[in-house]
C-alpha cells in the first residue's frame, strides 16, 4: 500500500459505466440489445477532442489501466508503467480512454452479467464476440465521449490486434495505430495453446457446461490450470530461468508430487489468484476471439490488401525473447505494410522478458515508446 | 543541409517513394519528405538513430541489411533506394547494388574514395593503412571493409550492366568544389552515384 501516490502517477480513478442501447450485432450474427462498457479516463480532453488516445486491453485486462483506485490498493492499474505524467502515454498532453471489453468480467456487459430476456446469467448463451466487435464498441463509446478521431489507439498483445484492426474498420478515425508485441494472426502453435486452456476450463467438474453460476461454483481448477499454461508463454525461458532456476522450496528433494521447485509454487500462486478474480466464461470467449482474428482472412489472405483501407500511421513493436508472438511474427505485419505503402516505423526491443516485455518498462522501450508517442503529441498540439 | 545531401536530393523527383538503407537519424528522409513531398523509409540499426527518426516522425525500420537482408521489399516498390556512406561497410557491396537496383528503379550511393590524394600520399609514405578524419579507425576495428574508388565502383558498375546517370564529388566536410569535380579519383573525398539498370535507360 502507497503512503502517498507517486508523482508520475495519474492518481485516484474512478471508472465510470456507461450504457448503450443501440442494438449491435456481432460477427456471430447474433444481436445484443444493449450492454454496457465499464470505462476510465485519465487527463484532459482538449478543445477539439485531438488528444484521445484508446488504449486497448490484452486478454486477461480490463479498463483499469493506470492510477489507483484508493490508497489502500496493492498495485496501480496494469499498464501504469506507461501511462501517467512524463511517461510515454503522457497525461499532461492526451486524454487517455481505457475500457473492459464487451464480454469481459470487469463491470462491462459478459458472460457473467444478467441478459435482460432473461433475467438469469448469459453463461454460455453470452455471444462468442470478435476483435471486429470490439472495435464497433470501441467506435460507439468514441461518439459518446465526442471522439471523432482518435490521435492514437494502443494496445499490446490481444490489444495490438485491436490497433490494427481499427486502421481498417475505421481508417479516417484514428491518427496512429500502436501495434505492441501483437501478431497479424495466430498460429496453429498459438491456437493449440488455447485449445489447452479451454479444455482445462471446460474438463473442470464445476464447469457444468458454463453455467456454473447457477450451480453457485466456480471452475476454480480449470480457470488456474489455463492461467498456468498462458503464463507459461508469456514468460521467456531466459526469465524464468533467472527468476527461479532450479529453486527448491526446501533444500533437499521431497520425493513426492507437491511444488518443490519455486517455479511450480509460482505458477500455483498465479493460477489460484486468477481463478478467484477472473470469468471461466470471459476466459473462454477472449481465447476465442484470439483465435479467430486475421484481417487477412477477408482479402483472400493478402494481408498487404487489407492493409490497404488504413489511413494512420504505425508503429510496431515486437521484443526479442516473446516466443508467443515472436518478432517474425510482428516483421510480416510490417512487410505487408511495407507493401501496402502503409507509414510505419518498426524495432525490435532487446529484452529478457518474453511476451510480457510490453508491460515492463526496459529503458529502450520507453525510449522509443516516448519518442513517437512525444511527437504524436505535438501534432495534436499544431 | 549538408552538399553531399543537397546533391542527393537534386536528384530526387518531387513525390518519390524512396527506401535509406542506413538511414542515421533520419536527416535526410526528412528533408525529402518536407521539401520533395517524399514518402518512404529509412532501415538502420542504431537504436539511437531509430529513436531520432521516430522522435521526427520519420518511418524508420530496425532491420540489419548483413544479416536479414531486403526480402521483405517487393521489387520495383521505390522509385529511388539510396545509401549514404555505408555501402563499404555491408558484407557483399555488388549483392546490396543488386538488391537495391531489384527494389527500386534508380539508386543513388555515397561512399568515400579510397584513391583521394592524401590516402595515397600517407600509405606511400608511411607504408600503413591510411587514417583521415573521414576514414578514423585502425585497419582491425574499422567497420569500413570494402573501401573503394572511383574507378573500382565505375569498373563494377561497367561489369554488372549497372548505368552511371550522374556522378558527383565533395570533401570531407561535404563540401563540393569544381576542382575535385575535374579529377574526382584524386581529389574527390566522398564519392555519389545514381545508377539504374542498362534496359532502364531508353
Amino acid at each position: 500500500m502507497p503512503d502517498s501516490l507517486p508523482p508520475d502517477s495519474v492518481g485516484i480513478v474512478t471508472p465510470e459505466t456507461l450504457h448503450f442501447d443501440t442494438p449491435i450485432t456481432l460477427a456471430c450474427g447474433q444481436t445484443l440489445t444493449e450492454y454496457d462498457l465499464v470505462v476510465e479516463t485519465y487527463g484532459t480532453l482538449n478543445g477539439d477532442a485531438s488528444n484521445a488516445v484508446l488504449i486497448c486491453h490484452a486478454l486477461s485486462g480490463h479498463h483499469h489501466a493506470a492510477g489507483y483506485h484508493s490508497l489502500a490498493d496493492r498495485k496501480p492499474g496494469w499498464w501504469d508503467s506507461c501511462i501517467g505524467p512524463g511517461k510515454p502515454i503522457d497525461t499532461n498532453k492526451f486524454f487517455v480512454v481505457c475500457l473492459n471489453n464487451l464480454g469481459g468480467c470487469n463491470g462491462s456487459t459478459g458472460p457473467s452479467s444478467i441478459d435482460p430476456c432473461t433475467g438469469q446469467p448469459f453463461g454460455p448463451d453470452f455471444p462468442v464476440v470478435t476483435v471486429k466487435d470490439w472495435v464497433h464498441t470501441q467506435a460507439a463509446l468514441a461518439d459518446r465521449l465526442g471522439i471523432a478521431c482518435w490521435a492514437a489507439v494502443v494496445g499490446g498483445s490481444l490489444g495490438g490486434m485491436q490497433a490494427l484492426q481499427w486502421s481498417l474498420t475505421y481508417p479516417d478515425r484514428l491518427r496512429h495505430a500502436l501495434i505492441i508485441a501483437s501478431t497479424p494472426r495466430l498460429s496453429a502453435q498459438n491456437i493449440a495453446f488455447n485449445e489447452v486452456a479451454r479444455r482445462a476450463i471446460t474438463s473442470d467438474p464445476d464447469f457444468h457446461a458454463g453455467r456454473y453460476q447457477d450451480f453457485g461454483v466456480v471452475p476454480r481448477r480449470g480457470l488456474m490450470l489455463a492461467r498456468m499454461v498462458g503464463h507459461i508463454t508469456y514468460l521467456s525461458d531466459a526469465s524464468m530461468g533467472e527468476k527461479f532456476g532450479r529453486e527448491l522450496r526446501e533444500q533437499v528433494y521431497q520425493f513426492g508430487y507437491d511444488a518443490e521447485f519455486q517455479v511450480e509454487s509460482y505458477l500455483r500462486y498465479q493460477g489460484e489468484r486468477f481463478s478467484e478474480s477472473f470469468d471461466a466464461n470471459t476466459y473462454l470467449l477472449m481465447t476465442k476471439a484470439l483465435d479467430y482474428f486475421d484481417p487477412a482472412y477477408e482479402f483472400d489472405n493478402d494481408l498487404a490488401r487489407a492493409l490497404q483501407q488504413a489511413r494512420c500511421q504505425f508503429l510496431v513493436l515486437s521484443f526479442s525473447t516473446d516466443w508467443r508472438f515472436t518478432p517474425a511474427r510482428s516483421e510480416e505485419l510490417v512487410k505487408a505494410m511495407i507493401a501496402a505503402k502503409n507509414r510505419v516505423s518498426y524495432a525490435e526491443i532487446d529484452s529478457p522478458w518474453g511476451h510480457d516485455a510490453f508491460l515492463i518498462p526496459s529503458p529502450r522501450y520507453m525510449q522509443v515508446f516516448g519518442a513517437y508517442m512525444d511527437r504524436v503529441a505535438r501534432e495534436v498540439n499544431k | 543541409m549538408r552538399a553531399d545531401l543537397e546533391i542527393i536530393a537534386q536528384w530526387i523527383q518531387p513525390g518519390s517513394h524512396v527506401l535509406d538503407l542506413g538511414c542515421g537519424d533520419g536527416t535526410l528522409l526528412d528533408f525529402l519528405q518536407q521539401e520533395k513531398q517524399a514518402t518512404g523509409f529509412g532501415l538502420e540499426i542504431n537504436p539511437d538513430h531509430i529513436t531520432t527518426c521516430m522522435a521526427r516522425g520519420v518511418s524508420v525500420i530496425e532491420q540489419n541489411l548483413d544479416t536479414q537482408g531486403l526480402k521483405n521489399f517487393d521489387d520495383q516498390s521505390f522509385d529511388v533506394v539510396l545509401m549514404t556512406q555505408a555501402l563499404q561497410a555491408v558484407r557483399r557491396p555488388d549483392r546490396v547494388l543488386e538488391e537495391m537496383l531489384r527494389l527500386g528503379r534508380e539508386v543513388i550511393v555515397t561512399f568515400p574514395n579510397f584513391a583521394h590524394w592524401r590516402l595515397r600520399w600517407y600509405l606511400m609514405r608511411r607504408g600503413r593503412m591510411p587514417e583521415s578524419k573521414t576514414l578514423p579507425y585502425r585497419w582491425y576495428n574499422t567497420p569500413n571493409i570494402h573501401l573503394c574508388t572511383f574507378k573500382d565502383f565505375e569498373a563494377l558498375c561497367h561489369s554488372r550492366q549497372f548505368r552511371i546517370m550522374d556522378r558527383s564529388v565533395v570533401d570531407g566536410q561535404h563540401r563540393n568544389h569544381w576542382f575535385s569535380q575535374l579529377w574526382p579519383n584524386m581529389l574527390g573525398q566522398i564519392a555519389i552515384y545514381r545508377i539504374t539498370r542498362q534496359e532502364d535507360i531508353q
